[in-house]
């Protein structure tokens, strides 16, 4: 199997098929639990269906599954092919493989049964926590066993992202999931109080910003110059880019926590580091955006390519809100509201979402030995559909969102609220209704995309690419 | 809020070693030539055409698109400085 001279695509094939497979279901538990919150009935009266299991479920699914399976495919290819080298080690890619669908798997079982650390993007317990971490120990041998063993020179920028998201992802699972076992399911973290939740939110925004956004940024800085074939809008951007999101974005997770038993200095650090995160964000943004000037007809033609620019017109708007909903006096009209909930869809649905299927759609005709994926209408039909779904659903959820706040907050004039709690959850049935459409129009596109690539996959065949020789400059 | 006696110093601790990896990196010459890099991933030609390949990419593409022939003359399938990244047609253009 493992032919000398060659890539190692076997891996990057198994995370690239997986990535779809975990999109369809990842994005059909959202639109289940998107259904309950407008009738509550379809949890069916069964407790392992009700909103409260399948919510982190389905938060596991899209980022871990299908993110986490994005990102092991493209790093694992991306580093191969800007080093001229194949992976490092077969036995640990392949750990790392069957590690992580069991991690997956192992989730899937036992958030619908309850078993839960009880922090958020972090609720897996403490057994399937150590296997988390065996298999990113064995990601990181592999992923800088291959830079180390690389024949060109010069680290690729897109190999500085996928490594730092490797190291600090590891840095902060182990932190965050410090806990005390008291039987085979059951921990408690080995913090308390607002230190707990000072962790948890030091993990929680580092794991969007090294997660979902450094290891997709590694991503979009190879996946858009290759698609677009034009060198990147700046490389030396691209590095500046680099070390000053590196620099400063650890700071960012208090923002999380305004207006809690937090320090209130503390909630300021963290306001003000995500202010400044604004600059290097956007700097990116314009770097991968500007890729096309020159170009721009290109869009008209390559729906590959309107997936990876349009994911970058997403990540620019998340980059703005995410720092303006840091702003204390913005959050205390956003926090707790469906503003949060739609800020996320708009960075998960509209960037990460965007940019990993237009770099899956980029990979599965070569790792299949075809010349393009079987139906480019079919793309173009994703492509729509997905992003009027996300249009829907970010819309619907900020007009929830400002409408909930305020109407929290209005006071009548005896000095008691305007409205009950339960008024403002009335208010909202329309747009849960708008969210579950938007919802269910990107599911539709990511079952769209999982036929076209089973058709792609069924009319081609594994390949494996070689690996040139040593080049003579 | 005895946490951030951990939080904190381990923020300056990486600061300061993501200072020393970007010093290596500096000194190591990774950053010499700003150029070039951007240009090389471009030429590295990652469409599977293998001598067992059992299509021609040309003729089997649907949408029309152009087939730089010379890149099949020369028989290699890594050595094209053209990236057929878009399908529709536009070959790219360094």
């Amino acid at each position: 199997m493992a032919q000398p001279g060659t890539y190692n695509y076997t891996v990057v094939r198994q995370f690239a098929v997986m990535t779809v497979v975990w999109g369809v279901v990842g994005m059909l538990v959202g639109v289940l639990i998107a259904a309950q919150l407008i009738w509550p009935e379809l949890n069916f009266n069964t407790p392992w269906l009700t909103y409260g299991r399948l919510r982190p479920l389905h938060t596991n699914a899209v980022i871990f599954a299908f993110g986490g399976s994005a990102l092991f495919a493209t790093s694992y290819y991306v580093v191969q092919r800007t080093c001229h080298a194949r992976l490092f080690s077969e036995g640990l890619a392949a750990f790392t493989f069957w590690g992580w669908q069991a991690v997956i798997v192992l989730a899937a079982i036992t958030l619908p049964l309850g078993f839960t650390a009880g922090k958020e993007y972090a609720e897996l317990e403490w057994p399937i926590d150590i296997l988390i971490t065996l298999v990113w120990v064995a990601y990181a041998i592999v992923f800088f066993g291959t830079i180390a063993r690389r024949k060109v020179p010069h680290i690729y920028v897109a190999n500085w992202f996928f490594g730092a998201y490797i190291l600090t992802i590891a840095l902060l699972h182990v932190v965050n999931s410090a806990a005390i076992p008291v039987s085979l399911w059951k921990s408690y973290s080995a913090y308390a109080g607002v230190q707990d939740a000072m962790v948890q939110w030091w993990y929680g925004h580092n794991a969007v910003g090294f997660f979902l956004t450094a290891g997709f940024l590694g991503m979009m800085y190879y996946f858009i110059p290759k698609q677009a074939g034009r060198p990147i809008y700046s490389y030396r951007l691209s590095v500046v880019h680099f070390w000053a999101l590196i620099f400063t974005y650890m700071w960012a997770g208090p923002h999380h926590l305004h207006y809690t038993a937090l320090p209130d200095w503390t909630q300021t650090l963290g306001m003000v580091f995500s202010l400044i995160l604004l600059a290097p964000s956007w700097g990116g943004m314009i770097n991968g955006i500007m890729t096309l000037s020159g170009a721009w007809d290109k869009l008209r033609t390559d729906p590959i390519l309107k997936f990876l620019i349009v994911s970058l017109s997403f990540y620019g708007m998340s980059t703005f809100e995410g720092p303006m909903m840091s702003i204390k006096t913005v959050n205390a009209l956003s926090h707790y509201t469906d503003w949060t909930i739609g800020h996320v869809h708009s960075g998960a649905l509209g960037w990460v979402g965007l940019v990993s299927m237009g770099s899956v759609y980029y990979l599965i005709p070569r790792l299949f030995g075809r010349p393009q994926m079987h139906s480019l209408r079919l793309i173009d039909a994703h492509f729509w559909v997905a992003t009027v779904g996300i249009v829907l659903y970010i819309a619907a959820m900020w007009i929830a969102g400002v409408m909930q706040g305020l109407m929290w907050r209005a006071v009548s004039p005896d000095g008691t609220l305007t409205y009950t709690f339960a008024e403002s959850v009335k208010a909202t049935y329309p747009f849960y209704a708008i969210r579950l459409l938007g919802g269910l129009l990107y599911f539709a596109g990511m079952l769209i995309m999982a036929w076209n690539v089973w058709k792609t996959i069924a009319a081609g065949k594994a390949q494996d690419a070689a690996i040139p020789a040593p080049a003579h400059a | 809020m005895e946490i951030l006696y951990l939080l904190v110093p381990l923020s300056v601790v990486l600061v300061f070693l993501v200072g020393a990896v970007f010093w290596f990196a500096l000194k190591s010459g990774q950053f010499d030539d700003l150029e070039a890099p951007g240009l090389r991933m471009l030429a590295d030609d990652d469409r599977l055409r293998g001598p067992d390949d059992r299509f021609d990419l040309g003729q089997k593409r649907r949408s029309g698109g152009r087939y730089d022939d010379t890149l099949a003359a020369r028989g290699s399938v890594e050595t094209s400085v053209e990236t057929k990244g878009t399908k529709h047609g536009a070959t790219g253009n360094l």
